[in-house]
């Protein structure tokens, strides 16, 4: 596969240098040089019940330079495309924020500047993403390390052996590029794969052992999981058979979360195929967790009303349909509250490790 | 603070009640003591009485100088400069001359080492006009006597009204550094001038004539004034400088020669050649008057029955509405004026007041009109838009006035098109430090400047209560709107109803609100029209704009892409192309206002781009075409700008007042200034000045 690198880059820059030929192309006819770019929007995604993703649409957006509204885009998305294959020539991979600033600066003769803030470079690369079919990965863009695993399993990293189940309670920091040809799987030999959404959480457990016990991998992508820790669980699943629990706080977000784990994102369908785990379980926290562990109403928080309105959004989405949860939600907002994972540390700090997680998983109560 | 030039030809001028008579107030403090003391006897009444005597005007005043303006020394050099010029403007108007007035600020040493003029204390006040002059007589009574002078006994719209300033000035001089008024007058080329030295016997309120003597005076016509005075020289807000400037704005008909205490010399030259008109004398409306006031009438009038006295003592009383009026007040219409006392008057009063009486005359006020608002904004201020409003006569109180607004904004064209000086890139988080400068209000009252207790008065409020948003102004709630705007605001009366006598603030009478916010309003739909205007034209611009700026971007982003290798003069050119014909050549030149179209719906206005003026050009032309500077606005600097002197001009000594001079009176004068100035409109202004020569100078030929 290393030997592959090289040649699939040189396909990647073509890609980019593509888009100077587009505006060469159309200046010589006279036309207005433009790029057709998929929407990245719940209008252009539709849910494949079959395979349980989100796969994104036909829909297309033109970005032409000769339109006032899109000029200064069109200017940013050269930019991004001249420093993308930058990249790839120099073989090498660089973060978001870099991006930003490697393509800012003063436009000649004028004191604007080509980029304001980094929210203007960070869509600019998801669109070239998804108008160029090139990962982001491909790209060699990475996110940051924001991820932790833990468990049985043994990891190549550059040559190096990591072996997580020797890492203390600390674990293996995910890296945000985990293809094949930068992250080896060695060795597996876990039950299951539990992804925690929040990192006080997974450090419970991990310092509690609880992957010991249940012979499990804990995986954290501190909050929504990044591509990186979205993209190892898929593998340990697709490769190792691992089915996957998530275990979010009791939340509109948290359900989100994992729906994103499960089917992946509406703004990066077109990732579905590599990232989404649509076998992948929702463990808890359940709305209906409170009642049936005794959790007092008093450590449950009122839903605000951003809140209400994210959890009807979902109520909305295809991915959502199903009766149990259609019920989940529901009955979240008829209770008007959400708790956090933390909260069930009223009833003792090991809780979640002794009392609320065995039971769950020895009765098997989780939605899908 | 009043004023109290006579004209050559004194009218019965009266001595107001020189003396209040003491009362309660004063004597009690005194009382006080004696009664808490111990073992003293409480006083009695013949004791009491022994200390209750007259205090004078003069002597009220020095120990109250704060009511007339004197309250701190750089107030006190302000309200000196304002009295003098008010004096002398008022004059020159009355005797129909185009005033040409001369500023003299010298600081005086008043010790050892010469001081720097921010340092100094003592200063000379030399304010020098071309009027009519004052007959030698009255001389000693104008400037060193309270409360007298011509202005107070008649309805009539003028700078001063009570007679108060001038000599107010000099006993704040006298009483400072005890020198006395110096004055030098002549009424004509023929007359001697007369050289004074005038103090005030402030026990008296009398003049005391220190020198007399005939001199020679350069000057054929006119009057000077020098009072040394305790003040500070401070520029900025509220200063010398600020006033004349301001002054000069509402004035455009008036030459100002202004030298600083520095020693440069400024001049705000003439840009408006036609006199406003003369207000008439009006009589008091009956609405207008108080009861005691009417009490005073009936005992002074000259009329023998009620029914003449009302008729002839009022505006806008017929004789068949007096006998109406006497009848409903059942009083017989050839009463005795003076027999109508108590009940018999107090019902009379209220007869008047129901009964129904048409609004008094207008014409006793002579507003500045647009022309010469537009005049006086676009030569003082730089901006790229300028507008003007005239309201009609309104009546509050039973005194008529008229409110005028204009509008100067924008910074300029040269300054809104050069790119700013700092042109730094921004960092995260920086944005372009918008403006956040406020809109500034110069207010005026009968064309005289407040300086003072800007947010007491009604024009103040009238602009906070405007609803600036809806004219494209960004504006917090309860504050100026926001932007590089001066809003002018002017109220033109024969009774301006300030708020204290130092005449800072005018009062908030809803009638006079009112008439502002409706001219502040029109002012401001034109203002909103412009800008609308203005922002389409950018907008086409931008687009054009955007493109140039990005295809260099784009160009340079393609020849890196594509490994350095790109043609990249054509692939510009060609995008180039593509631009310039996407959006249109002719139509972005049409909405950039290059088809010199001139602004329709917008009457009374000036804008000024880089290509050009538009609007009423006439009036900028007249600006621009005066000899002496070379009159671009942009050569004076904005009004909120105080520092570094306009620019000295050395003005070659056209005096007006030269060649006018030989005509014996001033009524004649006045006729022979408004032949003048018929044909100086009718012939178009473009070369206003040559043309004002050339008539004046035939006039005295034909005199001759």
């Amino acid at each position: 596969m290393a030997q592959a690198k090289p040649k699939k880059n040189g396909a990647v820059e073509k890609k980019l240098i593509g888009m100077a030929d587009v505006v060469i192309a159309a200046a010589q006819r006279a036309k207005d040089p433009t790029f057709a770019i998929p929407i990245r929007a719940l209008s252009n995604v539709s849910f494949n019940p079959r395979k349980g993703l989100i796969e994104m649409g036909e829909k297309k957006q033109a970005r032409s330079f000769f339109n006032v509204g899109m000029a200064k885009k069109f200017m940013q998305t050269m930019l991004v495309a001249d420093a993308l294959s930058e990249l790839q020539r120099a073989d090498l991979t660089t973060s978001l924020r870099e991006i930003y600033y490697r393509t800012k600066h003063t436009i000649q003769d004028s004191h604007e500047n080509t980029f304001d803030t980094q929210d203007e470079s960070d869509p600019i690369i998801e669109d070239l993403e998804v108008s160029l079919v090139a990962l982001r990965e491909e790209l060699h863009v990475r996110a940051e390390n924001s991820g932790s695993i833990v468990g049985p399993v043994v990891f190549g990293d550059d040559g190096d052996r990591v072996d997580c189940a020797k890492l203390g309670k600390g674990g293996y920091s995910v890296p945000s590029i985990v293809e094949p040809e930068y992250l080896e799987i060695r060795r597996c030999t876990a039950d299951f794969l539990l992804l925690v959404e929040k990192g006080t959480q997974w450090n419970r457990l991990s310092e509690d052992k609880f992957w010991r016990r249940y012979n499990c991998v804990l995986l954290t992508g501190n909050g929504q999981p990044p591509r990186g820790v979205r993209r190892l669980a898929r593998r340990l699943h697709e490769e190792h058979r691992l089915p996957v629990y998530v275990l979010v706080d009791n939340d509109p977000w948290g359900y989100y979360i994992y729906s994103v784990v499960k089917q992946g994102s509406i703004n990066l369908a077109f990732e579905s195929q590599r990232m989404a785990i649509p076998k992948a379980k929702f463990i808890g926290l359940s709305s209906a967790d409170p009642e049936r562990y005794e959790l007092p109403r008093n450590v449950g928080i009122k839903l605000n009303d951003k809140d209400v309105t994210r959890a009807k959004e979902l109520l909305n989405y295809r991915w959502f349909q199903k009766p149990a949860w259609q019920e989940e939600i529901k009955r979240m907002l008829a209770n008007g509250l959400k708790f956090e994972l933390d909260a069930l540390a009223n009833k003792d700090f090991q809780y979640l490790t002794k009392k609320y997680l065995p039971r769950k998983l020895k009765e098997k109560d989780w939605l899908d | 603070m009043a004023t109290k030039t006579s004209p050559p030809s004194i009218r019965s001028s009266k001595t107001v009640s020189q003396s209040v008579t003491i009362d309660s107030e004063q004597a009690a403090p005194r009382k006080k003591p004696s009664l808490t003391e111990k073992g003293t006897s409480a006083v009695t009444a013949i004791e009491m009485g022994t200390r209750q005597r007259e205090i004078s005007v003069s002597e009220f005043f020095t120990k109250n100088r704060h009511l007339l303006g004197f309250d701190n020394p750089r107030k006190a050099l302000l309200t000196c400069v304002k009295e003098a010029v008010d004096n002398s403007l008022d004059a020159c108007e009355e005797a129909g001359i185009l005033p040409d007035v001369t500023v003299k600020l010298e600081t005086v040493v008043n010790g050892p080492t010469p001081v720097t003029p921010s340092q100094a204390t003592r200063f000379r006040v030399t304010v020098t006009d071309n009027g009519p002059g004052i007959v030698r007589a009255q001389v000693p009574r104008i400037f060193a006597k309270l409360l007298y002078g011509s202005k107070f006994h008649r309805m009539r719209m003028s700078r001063g009204q009570q007679g108060i300033g001038i000599s107010a000035a000099g006993m704040y001089g006298q009483l400072t550094t005890g020198k006395p008024v110096k004055v030098i007058s002549r009424t004509g080329p023929r007359a001697t001038a007369h050289y004074f030295e005038v103090q005030i016997d402030t026990k008296k309120n009398e003049p005391l004539v220190h020198e007399n003597k005939q001199i020679e005076w350069a000057q054929p016509q006119g009057t000077e004034v020098a009072i040394e005075v305790e003040g500070r020289y401070q520029k900025g807000r509220a200063s010398v400088d600020e006033w004349l400037e301001q002054t000069s704005i509402a004035n455009p008909h008036v030459r100002l020669v202004y030298q600083t205490p520095e020693g440069e010399t400024k001049e705000y030259p003439r840009t408006y050649h036609e006199l406003p008109p003369s207000p008439k004398e009006i009589k008091p409306h009956p609405y207008g008057i108080e009861f005691g006031v009417l009490l005073k009438m009936l005992q002074d009038t000259k009329s023998h029955t009620v029914a003449s006295f009302l008729a002839s003592d009022f505006c806008r009383v017929s004789p068949a509405l007096a006998e109406e009026m006497c009848k409903s007040a059942k009083l017989s219409p050839d009463a005795k004026p003076r027999a109508v006392k108590h009940q018999a008057a107090e019902t009379l009063y209220k007869t008047i007041q129901t009964t129904k009486i048409m609004a008094p005359p207008t014409n006793c006020i002579s507003p500045i009109g647009e022309k010469a608002i537009l005049s006086g904004l676009y030569k003082q201020i730089k901006g790229e838009f300028y507008t003007a409003v005239s309201r009609p006569p309104a009546v509050y109180r039973g005194n008529p006035f008229i409110i005028e607004a204009g509008l100067a904004f924008g910074k300029g064209p040269e300054e809104s098109v050069k790119p700013q000086p700092a042109a730094m890139p921004l960092a995260e988080g920086e944005d372009h430090g918008h403006d956040t400068e406020l809109a500034r209000v110069i207010r005026y009252a009968n064309r005289v400047p407040l300086l003072f207790q800007q947010s007491a008065c009604s024009t103040f409020k009238a602009v906070l209560n405007t609803t600036w948003r809806n004219y494209g102004m960004t504006q917090s709630r309860g504050a100026l709107p926001a932007g590089p705007m001066v809003i002018f605001v002017h109220m033109a009366s024969v009774w301006v109803p300030f708020t204290s006598e130092s005449k800072e603030a005018i009062a908030d009478y809803d009638e006079i609100q009112k008439e502002i916010t409706l001219a502040l309003r029109e002012a401001g739909r034109r203002l909103g029209i412009f800008l609308r205007r203005k922002e389409r034209a950018a907008s086409e611009f931008r687009r054009r704009n955007i493109f140039d700026l990005y295809i260099e971007e784009v160009v340079e982003a393609c020849n890196r892409l594509k490994g350095g290798k790109l043609p990249t003069e054509q692939l510009k050119e060609q995008l180039h192309k593509i631009a310039s014909s996407r959006t249109g050549g002719l139509k972005t030149d049409e909405a950039l206002g290059k088809t010199g179209a001139g602004p329709e719906g917008l009457p009374h206005s000036i804008i000024v781009t880089t290509e050009g003026i538009e609007g009423e050009t006439e009036v900028a032309q007249q600006t621009a075409t005066v000899p002496v500077v070379s009159s671009k606005p942009a050569q004076f600097e904005r009004l909120s700008e105080t520092k570094a002197p306009v620019k000295s001009v050395r003005a070659p000594k056209v005096r007006p007042g030269s060649g006018r001079a030989k005509r014996p009176a001033a009524a004649k004068a006045k006729v022979g200034q408004q032949d003048l100035f018929v044909g100086d409109a009718s012939s178009g202004k473009k070369a206003a000045l040559p043309k004002r020569k050339r008539p004046a100078t035939s006039l005295t030929r034909k005199r001759k």
